[in-house]
């Protein structure tokens, strides 16, 4: 018998309160492993995270005003789909996502 | 089975589609979409027919909607069958072979039919209209086999077909029934140029001339055309251009309310007819408010209400176009727009009018500027239509003109525009010119986007392009690259322009909703208004967060949430995600003590840019954001809001102190206006300067408030801009001591604060308002003066430094510090 057997390699990020609502904030990680990444939570508290960099030209993310499920880049205000890291048409573009999770309060991502 | 609504659009044409098109936007699965057309064609760009004609442009490069896009939009397409019934209470459709379909909702867009002139030999082979990819196609057949080409019609469509049969070989004469050239839309020194110039191009014109019989040759087909007068002259086709009548036959034996003149099936503002709420209208075939569109402008705004309705959202509202006409005949030159012919009109309601005129007939360039009341109410341009769009938006907005009158015959170019070498004129450009200077986008990459995408409007072309998105300075480029391209840009009527894509609600609307019912929320705000969207966008969060911030000082608390980056990190960020810190230094002085701090920064920090900036401070570029708080605190300066929309740089020369030509203590007064008013929000950025005398060596005349000395005291200018366009600051006050200064200052400044609109610099609030009007509040009224300079000073007293006092200043200091990932315990799922 066999089974599909999916590695998650949850990591903590942070508690759900220390997110600022309708913001977000980085979580660090080196160049080497892929660089920084957007932990964002919206006015719903539906948490999601990107990697911080804008497809456009790297802008970061985390620095952008949230609303809906949406980010608008800080340096030439493409919109991001936050749940899937696509670029808004006609902007063409797409950034990674990462898995998100919210268990008693406290945030954990899937860096990979 | 799908349990969606049915909706019926009759009319595949630019109406039609455009409704669907705008609908898919914002309630793509709402409905099952039935598209009936007679043509045998996907939607296509009507207007582009003359340059298809003229042999410019192919069939397929006007196709706005392919097949596929049909397809991949869930649309039951049905061409090539004409709806002839529509049973209103059975809610059903009826095609002329008999088969039927069933709505919930149908849209009528018919558009119009030719007029045919009722005379003899009418329905001859070779007597065609031109309205549709069958006329041209017959125009372009025609032109291969035969030699004489008659126009009846000297109107836009009529020219444009002249020049068409022109250009493929024919012999031309243009049968016109009044004394000159498209008499709707030029008065008759234009019509004349306009006809001397097609003349020149060898087509020829009978004026004043009417038509009495078509006659058919020995094949059966046309062959000649008899003026009244018994005349004669040989014609082997002949286009009928005469006008067009709103196409409402089916509409009629509906029963549904149809107007007799000028035609058009009756609509309300919501585009709905009169006669039955399920069935709407839009397109030529309309008559709103008792006006028949015959151009295709306005059928974008009819588009968007129509849809808006269809979505159930139910806000939005059609009130009227202003149309403006171009005509598609390379190498002529012609524009023309609301009431042209002014005085000469010799209507009664006209007499009131005031001409200003420009005439070179050697040049072959005629203007004429119709206004009434210090507002550019019509415009004729022949020869020379650069400033076509700008006068069209300045007739469309109702803009005061009082100020630029003695320039505005000169055009907008005459007033100063940088970023993009000086071009005002698209059509010179070459496909490789770069039009947008600061997106990079060069004309080229344009048309391509306007054709490719089928983009009609100036926000579309931002969007897809981002051209004249960011600073804006190219925008009359690229309004006249969609005139060439598109026939035409079919932007909305600014004066009811939206704040964003979230609402309908205009920013006044905003700014008056908030101060009457004390809105003091950016999520009342929203709610109050109907807002569509949960939490705005990116557009019109900060605006509204400042609106409320501006209207209830003490009162709304701040949503740093609703600001852009900079506003909330207080730094600007920079494009490598760092941020660059400017410290306050007041009126540009600084002391060594100020310096070494700076230094001992820089180099703990690892700063590695350190730059004098324009506004005679000291900028640190480079600084990573966790660092901010301790380069703030190290530096042991005050904020010097170099990121916000707020008070900047208060530039100063160094004045009676120290320079011998010096008459005022110009430094002194700096930093006392700098101190009075550093912490206060704007609706954009504001600069002053302060000069000890006139030859103003602080550059006081491009700054919101410049401030210049006099032996005898202070001149005040305001609404300068050294930016994108360099607008030269305007007289404002002259005054005797520097608290008057202060006090002007402020007034002005106040009355910014509340009437301006999130990011209007001073330049352009004060020609949306009038210098007149400022003048009025700030200087006339001296109560009114000291009741705003009190306002403004009631709003800053106690306002935190940001840098230094972060509750106050509401500054989340979460956002310095990184989160550090911890790993948990690997979890398998199977």
């Amino acid at each position: 018998m066999s089974a599909i057997v999916t590695e998650m390699s949850w990591r903590f990020a942070c508690k759900l309160d220390e997110l600022p609502v309708l913001g977000a904030r980085v979580l660090e990680r080196s160049d080497a492993d892929g660089g920084n990444v957007a932990v964002f939570r919206n006015s719903e508290d539906v948490v999601f995270a990107l990697l911080d960099k804008c497809p456009h030209k790297g802008g970061p993310l985390s620095q952008g005003i949230v609303f809906g499920e949406r980010v608008a880049c800080p340096l030439h205000n493409w919109s991001i789909e936050l749940k899937s890291g696509e670029a808004v048409a006609p902007d063409v573009g797409c950034t990674k996502r990462f898995p998100v999770k919210v268990d008693g309060g406290e945030v954990f991502v899937d860096l990979g | 089975m799908s349990n969606k609504q049915k909706l019926a659009v009759i009319g595949n044409g630019m109406a039609g589609i455009r409704t669907i098109e705008e609908l898919l936007k914002i309630a793509p699965d709402k409905y099952e979409i039935t598209v009936f057309g007679t043509e045998p064609h996907p939607n296509y760009n009507r207007i582009l027919l003359s340059p298809v004609l003229a042999g410019e442009q192919t069939i397929k490069d006007i196709v706005l909607n392919d097949w596929d896009w049909y397809t991949d939009n869930g649309i039951n397409l049905i061409t090539g069958k004409t709806i002839t019934e529509i049973h209103r209470t059975r809610r059903e459709l009826t095609t002329g072979s008999g088969e039927k379909y069933q709505y919930d909702r149908l849209v009528i867009a018919t558009g119009s039919n030719p007029f045919i002139l009722p005379i003899e030999g009418k329905g001859l082979p070779g007597v065609i209209s031109y309205r549709d990819i069958a006329d041209t196609e017959a125009m372009i057949d025609a032109a291969k086999i035969y030699k004489n080409a008659v126009v009846i019609g000297g109107g836009l469509l009529g020219l444009e077909a002249a020049n068409g049969l022109k250009l493929r070989g024919m012999d031309v004469t243009v049968v016109h029934v009044m004394p000159w050239l498209m008499e709707r839309q030029l008065d008759e020194k234009a019509g004349k140029l306009l006809q001397a110039s097609l003349e020149a191009k060898g087509i020829r014109f009978m004026m004043q001339a009417q038509t009495e019989a078509l006659i058919a040759g020995e094949s059966g087909r046309v062959a000649a055309l008899r003026f009244k007068t018994g005349e004669q002259i040989p014609a082997d086709i002949v286009v009928m251009a005469v006008g067009i009548r709103p196409n409402t036959a089916l509409a009629e034996k509906s029963g549904l309310q149809v107007s007799p003149r000028p035609g058009g099936i009756v609509v309300n503002d919501t585009m709905q007819t009169l006669t039955d709420a399920r069935i709407y209208s839009v397109g030529e075939c309309v008559n709103h408010r008792g006006m028949a569109y015959g151009l295709v402008a306005p059928l974008f705004e009819m588009a968007k209400v129509c849809a808006n309705h269809l979505a159930e959202y139910g806000i939005g509202r059609y009130v009227g176009s202003v149309t403006s006409t171009k005509l598609k005949v390379t190498g002529v030159d012609l524009f023309s727009a609301g009431n042209f012919q002014g005085a000469a009109s010799g209507r009664p309601e006209d007499a009131g009018l005031e001409d200003i005129i420009l005439s070179d007939p050697m040049g072959g360039v005629y203007k004429r500027l119709v206004i009434k009341d210090n507002k550019l109410v019509g415009a004729c341009l022949y020869g020379d239509t650069v400033d076509g769009s700008w006068y069209f938006k300045l007739l469309r907005e109702g803009k005061n003109v009082a100020e630029i009158r003695d320039q505005l015959m000169f055009g907008e170019s005459n007033i100063g525009d940088v970023g993009h070498e000086g071009n005002t004129r698209a059509v010179t450009m070459k496909d490789t010119d770069e039009v947008c200077g600061c997106n990079g986008v060069c004309k080229g990459t344009i048309t391509k986007a306007i054709k490719e995408k089928g983009l009609f409007t100036l926000d579309e072309v931002r969007k897809h392009t981002k051209a004249s998105s960011s600073c804006g300075s190219c925008t009359g480029l690229v309004e006249q690259l969609l005139m060439f391209t598109a026939g035409g840009d079919y932007s909305a009527t600014p004066k009811m322009k939206p704040m964003c894509a979230c609402t309908d609600s205009t920013h006044q609307n905003t700014r008056d909703a908030i101060r009457e019912q004390k809105l003091l929320s950016v999520p009342e705000v929203m709610k109050t208004l109907g807002w569509r969207t949960t939490n705005g966008c990116s557009s019109c969060r900060p605006a509204i967060n400042y609106y409320l911030l501006s209207t209830w000082p003490k009162e709304y608390v701040d949503d740093p949430q609703s600001r852009y980056i900079n506003e909330r990190a207080h730094a600007n960020i920079q494009k490598d995600g760092t941020f660059s810190v400017i410290p306050r230094m007041w009126g540009g002085e600084t002391t060594a003590d100020e310096l070494r701090r700076i230094a001992n920064a820089v180099d703990k920090y690892k700063i590695p840019t350190v730059k004098v900036t324009g506004g005679q401070r000291i900028d640190l570029l480079g600084v990573k954001k966790e660092d901010l708080p301790a380069v703030w605190k190290d530096i042991g300066m005050p904020s010097g809001h170099a990121y916000a929309k707020a008070l900047r740089t208060v530039k100063t020369c160094v004045g009676s102190e120290w320079c011998r030509f010096g008459t005022q203590d110009s430094t002194q007064m700096g930093k006392d206006m700098e101190r009075a008013m550093w912490k206060m929000y704007a609706p954009h950025k504001v600069k002053f300067a302060v000069s000890g005398c006139p030859r103003n060596c602080a550059e006081a005349g491009i700054k919101d408030v410049g401030v210049i000395g006099v032996d005898s005291g202070w001149e005040l200018y305001v609404g300068g801009n050294g930016g994108i366009k360099t607008e030269v600051a305007q007289f404002f006050v002259k005054v005797k001591t520097s608290e008057e200064v202060l006090e002007y200052t402020g007034a002005f400044i106040q009355l910014y604060r509340e009437e301006g609109w999130y990011l209007e610099r001073t330049v352009h609030y004060l020609a949306r308002v009038g210098l007149d009007n400022a003048k009025q509040k700030v200087v006339e009224d001296a109560a009114n003066r000291k009741a705003l300079w009190e306002r403004l000073q009631f709003a800053l007293d106690g306002e935190p430094d940001p840098w230094f006092e972060f509750e106050k200043a509401r500054v989340d200091t979460r956002q310095f510090i990184p989160i550090k990932p911890i790993a948990t315990d690997t979890v398998a799922t199977v």
